[in-house]
């Protein structure tokens, strides 16, 4: 049956105060690249696989900065590692490693 | 010919533009409204690039301006033309003679109280780019109590028509990231966030400073403006903003909160132009009628400017202009 009537929806808030960083840290630690991101955007536009499907390396890396671990490995699912993003980016990131990392966190 | 040259203001233009007229053999009178000189920068700890000594840099103009007169708690009151350049009357009832004049009368810092949204003056834990730069100087910063998590807001009173200001003030994101970097020295464990609209890092070594802050320092940067900030039961601060690159609100909780207020114009700029008969622009700054080729030339023969009288320029350009005003006045008045 179809459901009626008002409920409670969550919140789409990011509350820094109790975001987790401690993936962002982990990767930080190994690959400091991470911390220099300047959201150009230049990896995303780039992307062979975000034609198709919804893949961002930005969105990733920006989304475990604000403690969303889980969205961020969506933002990945789809990447052929194929380095483009590597070749773009104007910070020069090590985005392989990264995003390896990130891939690993999960399995992990 | 006139060797007499009234410089406005004694800070860090004033000085400069006395010192190379004093150089190029002109007698200077500066007149400056407050009881010392230095203007802004006497208050300030260190500069970038080169964190030089703020005060030390206005020490070593007025040792080298020995012997000109500085009139201090003066202002002006009347002037006019006279065949020789300009008779100036002070508020002390003196006249002056000068063959021209150079104003450099600065900027004012962005009142920030008057973005009650942030809390300033309200709230104890928000305090302004000059409030930590002054605990910088006199060292009480280091008598603080670490906080944990320091916030920055860029664009105090600047790009806000809501208090009629449109223009950026050039110089606060510099500031915000050189004073996180300096949180960070004195504190590596806190966390520092940059709230931002575009950072505009537009010089040599700027961007530099950026990445340093980022890699070197950990500095977070989010992009979106602090739309307001609150006190919680334990006296912190609440803000809160748009994270506008995952365009989700977001909240954090803080334990102290710096305002980069702007550089508006001087509050004495109308009477200053009143008194010469310059104009300024909508922004209250001084209208130069040749911005890009003359940018010293006011539209009135004999009276230039020099530093942020005319618009909000870093403490390298204001010195320059200065050192230009001083040539367009030699140029000026050699010429006969």
């Amino acid at each position: 049956m179809e459901e009626f009537g008002f409920k409670i929806s969550k919140s789409t808030r990011i509350d820094l105060d109790s975001a987790c960083q401690s993936l962002y840290n982990q990767i930080a630690s190994k690959v400091p690249d991470i911390r220099t991101c300047i959201n150009c955007g230049s990896c995303s536009a780039s992307c062979t696989a975000a034609t198709f499907r919804r893949t961002s390396f930005r969105g990733a890396i920006l989304h475990i900065n604000r403690g969303f671990d889980k969205k961020a490995v969506e933002f990945l699912k789809s990447c052929m590692l194929c380095g483009k993003c590597f070749l773009v980016c104007p910070r020069g990131i090590d985005t392989r490693n990264i995003i390896l990392e990130i891939i690993r966190s999960e399995e992990g | 010919m006139n060797k007499n040259v009234l410089v406005l203001g004694a800070g860090v233009a004033g000085l400069q533009a006395a010192l190379s007229l004093k150089e190029l053999g002109y007698r200077v009178t500066i007149l400056e409204k407050s009881s010392s000189a230095g203007g802004h920068l006497k208050d300030w700890d260190k500069l970038y690039p080169g964190n030089i000594s703020s005060s030390g840099l206005i020490d070593n103009l007025i040792s080298a301006l020995d012997g000109t007169d500085i009139l201090y708690n003066t202002t002006v009151t009347r002037s006019e033309k006279s065949d020789n350049g300009f008779i100036t009357e002070i508020s002390s009832g003196e006249k002056i003679d000068s063959g021209a004049i150079v104003i450099a009368s600065g900027f004012s810092l962005f009142d920030a109280r008057i973005k009650e949204e942030y809390g300033y003056g309200i709230y104890r834990r928000v305090i302004t780019n000059a409030d930590l730069e002054a605990l910088f100087r006199s060292k009480e910063i280091h008598k603080m109590e670490m906080p944990a998590k320091v916030g920055f807001v860029h664009c105090v009173g600047s790009r806000d028509e809501k208090v009629c200001n449109r223009h950026c003030s050039k110089i606060c994101c510099m500031t915000a990231v050189k004073q996180a970097c300096e949180i960070k020295e004195i504190w590596p464990h806190a966390d520092v966030y940059c709230f931002y609209m575009d950072l505009r890092m537009f010089g040599r070594g700027y961007e530099d400073l950026y990445y340093e802050a980022q890699s070197k320092f950990g500095v977070n940067f989010i992009r979106g403006r602090v739309s307001e900030a609150g006190e919680d039961k334990d006296g912190k601060v609440v803000v809160k903003a748009e994270d506008t690159l995952t365009s989700r609100p977001l909240k954090i909780t803080l334990d102290l909160l710096v305002l980069m207020s702007g550089m508006v114009r001087n509050t004495d700029n109308k009477t200053i132009s009143d008194v010469f008969g310059i104009p300024t622009g909508e922004d209250g700054f001084f209208f130069q009628p040749s911005p890009l080729i003359n940018p010293t030339s006011s539209d009135s023969s004999g009276i230039y400017f020099a530093g942020s009288a005319t618009g909000p320029k870093t403490v390298a350009e204001s010195i320059n202009e200065a050192r230009a005003a001083a040539l367009a006045v030699h140029k000026f008045l050699s010429k006969d």
